[in-house]
């Protein structure tokens, strides 16, 4: 059987019906120079010129994996045991979707209910979504919840939350009635805890925190909770989930929502996607978690099974009073974050954090040695934190590039008030051999 | 079914309990009825304005979510607690202790606007005809 999905007829009848004779009379009102132009394009080539075209292009960029990074800033180089990709590049779970039909994907309605335990667990919260896009979609999100919840029309943001982040915050709020207003940092990096008082009234409907934050430094988030709840406004808090194996959960700093970037989960940094956004949050706001979400249950037969649950919150029951219309999800990424906390376990977890903090805190300290570099030495940090440089920072990253170092990310371009400032990441991945070398080269900038 | 003669109804299935100004606010038998077991309810707030025939709470059960409409208009001043932990009062008892919500009556001749028992029960069946 043939399908047409428009025959010559169907084409005849509709052009008749507007009284047009053929479908060039349609373009009449495009000028002559503009349709059909010659394009430029090389001759065809083979599979076999295809292929090494590409494989020199894609020669000349330097990944992590040629060059020694300490690159971080929301997108982190951990190591993935080879399992991770073994387990997602199985057919039965290669896909971004998350499927309807229980009765036909309980393999992968369970390993999003396993990836929703564990990140449960992690944030110290009651219940985690089945993922979002990245880390700041899901920083949006929590920002409409508490903005619908409250029923207030402002969001107060710290600045040392990643950039990135602050700018889709307010993407997604353009155009409604709602503002966000942010707060400064203290010269060391930590929010300024003066002007976030100030500006917390009771038009605010939640504030935003990252910890480790932008610059790596960990927030003093003590006695926050209490004063937001006071004032009738949510705790929400951006986290690098790798972290949590050694820092404080958003659960023990009393915070009503939690989210993140999930890459580091074992997701490789892959030039900035796919990601995970990890969203948590209480059972007394399970109503209006935006997205999927897999829940555990009994089948006819009264045996064990997995489907997905709430969905009376979801577009397509409740339409424009759905709690997000975005429901698309990263299950596979979710699935990657899964099999990757299962292999580190609960003691690899936090094994991995004291590595990080060593490796970071080893790093800052040769730094400080450094003529013509300065750090905090005092500010507490997991895996980054800041540098400032007495000379050009530009000049610093080009003589390192020549030598496949990524000597990190300049912050003016975020923050014009850091000139020659710098943020640097000693992850796992990191020997003391790669640091020394690293610290070897700065010093001869 | 049953639909006592004291009340109003509301073409969208509410009904109201009027003592002075004061208004009590849940759904009919019918209503339950038709959207079967109740899971969730999420209230007005209390000291929340509603309008006449403006969504004022929600109702979820396990077939959909549905939109609760303020009889008319008015202040909220008390919800029904008991339906956070147990919203199967709702097809229980849904002119009782299935209550949702009270609310003071902001202009009272919006009160004639509603259906007697008897209008009620003659919509529904039309509806139930078609």
């Amino acid at each position: 059987m043939h399908y047409h999905p428009l025959t010559s007829q169907d084409k005849q009848e509709m052009l008749k019906e507007i009284g047009v004779s053929s479908f060039e009379d349609l373009l009449k009102g495009i000028p002559k120079k503009l349709l059909n132009p010659a394009m430029n394009i090389p001759e065809a080539l083979s599979e076999l010129e295809v292929q090494k075209l590409f494989l020199e292009l894609g020669s000349k960029n330097a990944s992590t994996r040629s060059a020694l990074s300490f690159l971080g800033g929301g997108s982190y180089e951990h190591f993935i045991p080879a399992a991770v990709f073994q387990i997602i590049g199985r057919q039965e779970f290669y896909t971004a979707y998350t499927p309807y039909q229980p009765e036909a994907s309980q393999g992968t309605l369970q390993a999003i209910y396993e990836y929703q335990s564990l990140i449960t667990e992690l944030t110290g919260l009651d219940v985690t979504n089945a993922s979002h896009y990245d880390g700041s979609t899901s920083m949006a999100e929590a920002a409409l919840l508490a903005l619908r919840h409250t029923e207030r029309n402002k969001v107060l943001i710290a600045r040392s939350v990643h950039p990135h982040y602050r700018e889709v915050l307010k993407t997604y709020l353009d155009g409604t009635p709602y503002t966000v207003e942010e707060f400064g940092f203290e010269p060391g990096g930590a929010f300024n805890r003066s002007e976030f008082i100030e500006k917390l009234n009771p038009d605010v409907a939640g504030v935003i925190f990252q910890t480790p934050n932008f610059f790596g430094v960990i927030e003093d988030l003590e006695g926050i909770s209490d004063k937001l709840h006071a004032a009738g406004a949510l705790l929400i808090l951006s986290v690098n989930p790798v972290s949590l194996g050694v820092l404080r959960s958003p659960g023990e700093w009393g915070a009503d929502i939690a989210v993140g970037e999930g890459q580091p989960l074992g997701i490789p940094m892959e030039f900035g996607g796919p990601y995970l956004g990890l969203f948590s949050t209480t059972r007394a706001l399970m109503r209006r978690i935006p997205g999927r979400l897999a829940g555990l249950t009994r089948d006819m037969e009264g045996q064990r099974a997995f489907c997905l649950t709430l969905q009376a919150r979801e577009q397509h029951i409740r339409r424009e009073k759905a709690a997000s219309n975005i429901c698309t999800n990263q299950a596979l990424c979710a699935l990657a974050a899964c099999a990757y906390l299962t292999l580190l376990g609960k003691t690899g977890i936090r094994e991995l954090g004291e590595l990080n903090l060593d490796r970071a805190a080893y790093l800052r300290a040769q730094i400080a040695e450094l003529e013509g570099f300065h750090v905090s030495l005092d500010v507490p940090i997991f895996n980054e934190f800041m540098v400032k440089s007495e000379k050009p920072f530009s000049q610093i990253e080009k003589k390192l590039l020549a030598e496949k170092i990524f000597a990190g990310i300049p912050l003016t371009k975020f923050y014009p008030e850091l000139k020659n400032e710098f943020l640097v990441c000693a992850t796992e991945t990191k020997t003391r051999e790669d640091i020394d070398r690293f610290v070897e080269a700065l010093a001869r900038c | 079914m049953h639909f006592p003669k004291e009340l109003r109804y509301t073409k969208t299935h509410e009904w109201a309990k009027r003592n002075g100004n004061r208004i009590t606010v849940g759904i009919s038998d019918y209503a339950q009825k038709e959207i079967s077991d109740v899971v969730f309810v999420e209230l007005p707030k209390v000291g929340n304005a509603v309008q006449q025939a403006k969504p004022a709470a929600v109702v979820e059960s396990v077939k959909a979510a549905f939109d609760i409409y303020a009889p008319v208009s008015g202040k909220v001043l008390a919800v029904d607690t008991a339906l956070e932990s147990n919203p199967a009062l709702v097809n229980q008892d849904p002119y009782g202790q299935g209550w949702f919500f009270e609310m003071e009556m902001s202009n009272p001749a919006e009160w004639d606007s509603l259906l007697t028992a008897e209008d009620y029960e003659k919509l529904l069946k039309q509806e139930t005809k078609h």
